[in-house]
């Protein structure tokens, strides 16, 4: 086989079917994998979830994953916010014109890797080649089925006053990896990618406690915006300790020179949970003996008073608003 | 230790009840970290923080912006700048109106990186936008010596360079006491601060971590009561008498002070920095002969009686309205050190 991606691969002849079997099928074969037009699959009675995610990260590599472990990770992590047990995954490539297959081989390595890990299958694709200059590398788009647990209702409008707010670990990481991998500012750093598939991490609180108001995965907006979200759809105020907020030092050392805050830094394997305050201590140990959640921690409470917003107590315990989302990512300059 | 300092600076600040303080932090990562902290809300309130003009787009002129814009799309220049320039607007329109207009506007971290682009552009005339005090300019030098090395003859500086001690003459009645910008003087040095004190000026220079911050607080509060002009140093760790002769020293080779106006305060004798006689043909404004501009504020924007103290951001009409971080009308409002974008930002309760 060649050693680039050209538009004949995306033409549906031959090389299209080479580059599918020996790439795609080889990392991707499971019983369910469709040789057919579409996937059918047998799917058991109950509540099904069912989302979709495109990813285009520029750059498609970067300590701690790459494109392909990233958009298995957020559809995957977003079926499990629901309390959805990751089923079955369709993945859509669009690749560009000239992109190293090696490169293309590397992303559905990790690809089976991630998936096989969550236990998820992928039943169907689509390649597309687009011209040179067309698309950035390689774009993936990623759809998936779960089953929603029995007695499981998470949802971002039952929020309540009273519940604890908990992350699952050190927050911003994703965000600064790349902003680093980007290499603009000339800055070092060892910081690697929270990028993580969460279903057991969600199965493990699950089979602590039933009763958890909210799982969301804090993602491009970062933790802060998750809770800006969940603040708004359940009319409810939030109250944050910043003490108690776990941020890597490496992450805490480049946001202090770039001005950035972590909180709205992208995650790509963090969870924020609302479940009422006496399930919190049970659900936390669980958390810290999970791979991806030895950091978790209860980071603030949900409060009656100021719906909408978004308290922060600071170091010196004075209360300010945390600045709600939107600001552009601007470097400080001096 | 570190905990009796704190709560005795907290108490200090907390407690104080004589006649009402007023304290101007002069460095807009001091402004940032005062609202982030929301240290306003545990001061006394006889204690008043005025955030004043240390924040380089703040107060950068708007006639620099005008000569920025001819610049790209009059003299077809590339332009070279920190981010938060692009939307401080000048006298019709901001250098991102500019761009999508057609003007090639170029967005650096540092001014090493212009130099790069034009080394990699030989058909272009790259302009970088050298604005900042003591702490940026010596970078902006050190692109010129880079420039001179590589034999580029398509790399010039727009200058708008400022220092700080003529400034501090200039605000002397806005405020009892200065916190003076650490990162200034751990390059100056704080020889001009004892100077300074001389003159009738008190200040403290200080760092930027919570406890630093109010310590010098506590310690303004404390000297002001006592009487007498001072300056102490509450930031050794990284300010020292002599602050950085390498710095120093390369801006001395490069540049002398200039007239130079700041946004609100108008020009302040001395207080700007240019290019020598013998580096002129880095100078932008000679390498392209430009005319002299004169810009116009928005008379309805208040940055410049924000930036003395003589009102709250919020004070001003357009404040929150026609004039938010989005859409800034004043520059005070474009950069996240800003004192209208931090109140701002941070206002939802700051205010209330």
């Amino acid at each position: 086989m060649s050693k680039t991606v050209t538009l004949a691969h995306g033409a549906g002849g031959r090389q299209t079917s080479e580059l599918i079997d020996q790439v795609f099928k080889k990392h991707f074969a499971n019983p369910d994998l469709t040789a057919d037009d579409a996937a059918v699959l047998s799917v058991e009675g109950g509540k099904l979830a069912f989302t979709t995610d495109g990813f285009i990260v520029s750059p498609a590599e970067f300590p701690g994953g790459n494109i392909g472990k990233l958009s298995i990770c957020g559809t995957v992590n977003d079926l499990s916010c629901m309390g959805a047990k990751p089923l079955y995954l369709s993945c859509a490539f669009v690749i560009e014109e000239g992109f190293p297959m090696e490169k293309l081989e590397e992303i559905a390595a990790a690809m089976e890797k991630t998936a096989n890990e969550a236990g998820v299958k992928i039943v169907a694709g689509d390649t597309k080649v687009a011209g040179k200059g067309q698309v950035d590398g390689v774009f993936i788009t990623t759809t998936g089925i779960g089953r929603i647990q029995e007695d499981v209702e998470t949802s971002g409008f039952k929020a309540k006053p009273g519940d604890a707010v908990i992350v699952s670990g050190d927050v911003g990481r994703h965000g600064c990896t790349i902003l680093l991998a980007r290499n603009e500012f000339g800055i070092e750093a060892d910081v690697t990618s929270d990028c993580a598939p969460l279903w057991g991490t969600v199965k493990s609180m699950l089979d602590t406690t039933k009763n958890i108001h909210v799982i969301r995965d804090a993602t491009r907006g970062g933790v802060g915006t998750v809770l800006y979200e969940i603040a708004e759809q359940s009319s409810v105020g939030i109250r944050l300790n910043a003490q108690d907020i776990p941020v890597a030092d490496g992450v805490k050392g480049v946001c202090g020179m770039l001005g950035l805050e972590p909180l709205y830094l992208a995650c790509e394997g963090r969870l924020v949970i609302f479940a009422p305050k006496e399930e919190a201590p049970a659900l936390l140990e669980t958390l810290r003996k999970g791979k991806y959640s030895a950091n978790a921690a209860i980071i603030g409470e949900v409060t009656e008073e100021m719906p909408g917003r978004v308290i922060m107590k600071t170091e010196i315990g004075a209360e300010t608003l945390l600045p709600p989302p939107g600001g552009e990512l601007l470097p400080r300059i001096c | 230790m570190e905990e009796t300092g704190k709560k005795t600076a907290r108490e200090i600040l907390e407690n104080y009840d004589g006649p009402k303080l007023r304290i101007m932090e002069v460095c807009g990562t001091h402004t940032h970290e005062i609202f982030r902290l929301g240290i306003r809300k545990i001061l006394s309130d006889k204690i008043e923080l005025i955030s004043g003009p240390g924040c380089p787009v703040c107060v950068t002129p708007v006639g620099f912006i005008d000569e920025a814009i001819m610049l790209a799309l009059d003299y077809h220049a590339t332009v070279c700048t920190f981010g938060d320039l692009i939307r401080v607007p000048g006298t019709k329109k901001s250098l991102a109106a500019a761009r999508s207009e057609g003007a090639k506007v170029q967005i650096v971290y540092s001014p090493i990186d212009a130099v790069e682009y034009a080394k990699e552009h030989p058909d272009e005339e790259v302009v970088f936008l050298a604005v900042g005090f003591e702490t940026t300019t010596p970078a902006s030098c050190l692109a010129v010596k880079k420039a001179m090395e590589a034999g580029l003859k398509n790399f010039s500086l727009l200058t708008a360079n400022k220092t700080m001690p003529n400034a501090y003459q200039a605000l002397k009645g806005s405020a009892d006491a200065f916190l003076y910008p650490g990162h200034v003087n751990a390059i100056t040095g704080t020889r001009l601060c004892e100077e300074l004190a001389e003159q009738g000026i008190s200040g403290v220079v200080t760092g930027f971590t919570a406890k630093e911050i109010m310590t010098a607080l506590a310690v303004v509060v404390t000297k002001l009561q006592e009487g007498g002009n001072f300056f102490e140093n509450c930031y050794p760790r990284v300010v020292t008498r002599d602050g950085s002769k390498a710095a120093q020293n390369m801006v001395a080779q490069y540049m002398e002070a200039c007239d130079s106006e700041w946004r609100g305060l108008g020009v302040i004798p001395g207080s700007g920095l240019k290019l020598k006689e013998e580096y002129r043909d880095y100078d932008a404004r000679i390498h392209f002969s430009l005319p002299p501009v004169q810009g116009k504020a928005n008379p309805a924007c208040r940055c410049g009686d924000v930036l003395q103290g003589k009102c709250k951001p919020s004070d001003c009409k357009i404040f929150g309205k026609g004039c938010t971080p989005l859409h800034p009308v004043g520059a005070c409002m474009v950069s996240s050190e800003g004192a209208c974008s931090a109140y701002y930002q941070y206002g939802g309760i700051e205010n209330e």
